[in-house]
């Protein structure tokens, strides 16, 4: 059963005045990379929100695969789509990192070996198997932010949400989170990411979303949405590729030097 | 205006020092950024310059942190907070919860000690108006986005006017406008001669702000130079810390013979555009 996520004309209002989402359409197809931009407030996890049912639609739907998730309880819907806090403190309890990772399948009802063997590899991939014994809140911001993300990997779910998920870590962190997106997606899951981090979203996503004042206000291709003048800090490598007057639109390290071999005959 | 003398520091839960042993001086009115790997005593570093450690979260501290002279460590820290500020990562954590709008947060500070009400004014609608914040003024601070009440907790540390501020990854949870606003601000701070320890992860912004970079690992200091020095350095990834991707791809050029020898790395767009461009026919964009 595939996975894809349809918005249908979601609108959300909280106090009744303050509309966060306004008339939101999108669909995510089973396996998209997509980032999701926009300012602070603009309502980017408002909307990631109501993928796994934490929020529901004032009114419009959201559909995860044929689950409507306004008809049916986050349990159900946690199975289809993990969720990673952007303040890691919001989603650990246990009293190791180990237990805090094994928190997902276990409710999830996987046989122990086989939850066994996830959290194994979301420890590894997430850095984390020498810190397996370790409280979580002995540990950095960054260092827990790595454990939620763990916890959620291994639950194995076919859509992986990252509420700004670079925010304080350090350049070996980064990779791993490349490395991370990257097997997710080999592997058919679908990765969405909320980011302030442009480069980074250049980097790791085939599909660019800009949120403003609770509307969709671009999407497409990392080139298409940094074309425009809507974004406010563009990735550096679009800056230095207009900087050079190039109008071929080049957004990653690897692509730039190609184009510069290129134009260099 | 900022001295460590082979300054040590363990938290009081753990038997491994945090940080240490270290010594070096920021002269006044320098900006001097702190880049490391997690858990490299980054915020340690930053909390000691500020008198958090040792007068709130204990601990073994040995050798000695002067700011202005002054031996944090034997100074009350209500004499510190005039002399130096401290931004930390989440912004909530900075705010008193007492006060319902953002100019009466801003006041909490100022009300503590005892500032002259028309002064007290003054710098607040200062502050409001420096981080271009005014519209917030008369809203709940908890009413407010995370990158929103960033800047308003930077404004509680800018209303007291310290020469020293200190901010533990202030942008983190900012948006790139945001962010971009608070470097504004910190360049502002510069231009007035106030001393700046900046822990940041944005390293083309970092760059181009700071005097000089200090990188930590495992507590200790390990380079110590220019932003240029030190972003182009090739133990940096090492060493957990990211480069430009300005860095990243002349280097890569380098490899193909696309960068020109006689240039160093560049770590901002313009020395990128200087070498990149260098014998090159520009394109038109039709």
């Amino acid at each position: 059963m595939r996975s894809d996520i349809r918005v249908e004309s979601l609108t959300f209002r909280y106090d009744e005045r303050v509309t966060a989402l306004d008339d939101v359409s999108l669909v995510v197809r089973q396996g998209e990379r997509v980032a999701v931009i926009g300012p602070n407030g603009a309502g980017k996890t408002t909307l990631a929100q109501h993928f796994n049912g934490m929020v529901k639609p004032t009114s419009g739907r959201v559909l995860v695969g044929d689950l409507d998730t306004a008809e049916h309880p986050i349990a159900v819907l946690a199975a289809k789509v993990g969720f990673v806090f952007q303040n890691p403190n919001d989603q650990l309890h246990a009293k190791t990192v180990s237990a805090e990772v094994h928190f997902g399948p276990r409710n999830l009802g996987f046989p122990p070996e086989h939850a066994r063997h996830l959290v194994e590899r979301a420890l590894e991939s997430t850095g984390l198997t020498d810190l397996a014994d370790a409280h979580p809140h002995h540990l950095s911001l960054a260092q827990r932010k790595m454990v939620a993300i763990a916890g959620v990997l291994a639950m194995d779910t076919p859509v992986v949400v990252l509420d700004e998920p670079t925010t304080g870590q350090d350049s070996v962190a980064l990779d791993a989170l490349a490395t991370i997106i990257a097997d997710l997606s080999l592997r058919g899951r679908t990765v969405i990411a909320i980011t302030h981090d442009m480069d980074f979203c250049v980097e790791n996503f085939d599909r660019v979303v800009l949120v403003a004042d609770g509307r969709i206000v671009e999407d497409g291709t990392p080139a298409e949405v940094f074309a425009g003048d809507r974004v406010a800090r563009l990735p550096q490598v679009v800056r230095l590729g207009r900087e050079l007057g190039w109008s071929e639109q080049v957004t990653t390290v690897d692509g730039f030097v190609d184009h510069l071999a290129v134009t260099r005959g | 205006m900022i001295e460590f003398e082979n300054v040590s520091y363990a938290y009081p839960t753990t038997a491994e020092d945090a940080l240490g042993p270290v010594s070096f001086a920021i002269p006044a009115g320098q900006v001097c950024g702190v880049v490391g790997a997690s858990g490299s005593g980054k915020s340690t570093l930053a909390s000691a310059v500020a008198g958090m450690i040792p007068h709130v979260s204990g601990g073994r501290l040995s050798g000695e942190v002067r700011v202005g002279g002054r031996p944090v460590a034997t100074t009350p820290l209500a004499d510190l907070v005039t002399e130096v500020g401290l931004v930390v990562q989440n912004p909530f954590n900075q705010m008193s919860g007492a006060k319902f709008t953002v100019r009466e947060e801003l006041a909490f500070g100022l009300e503590n000690l005892g500032v002259d009400r028309a002064e007290m004014v003054r710098r607040i609608e200062q502050v409001l108006e420096d981080l271009r914040i005014e519209h917030l003024a008369d809203r709940s601070p908890f009413a407010l986005s995370g990158g929103q009440q960033q800047l308003v907790a930077i404004g509680s540390v800018l209303v007291m006017r310290p020469r020293v501020v200190v901010l533990d990854e202030p942008t983190s949870q900012l948006d790139p406008a945001s962010a971009t606003l608070v470097f504004g601000a910190l360049d502002a701070l510069r231009r007035n001669g106030i001393t700046i320890v900046l822990v940041e992860h944005r390293i083309e912004q970092l760059a181009e702000l700071a005097d000089r970079v200090l990188v930590l690992s495992h507590g200790s200091l390990v380079l110590d130079g220019s932003p240029h020095d030190v972003f182009t350095d090739e133990l940096l990834p090492d060493l957990g810390v990211s480069s430009t991707r300005y860095t990243r791809a002349a280097r890569r050029a380098a490899e193909r013979g696309l960068w020109p020898e006689s240039l160093p790395l560049p770590v901002l767009l313009p020395e990128a555009v200087r070498g990149f461009g260098a014998g090159l026919s520009v394109e038109h964009t039709p």
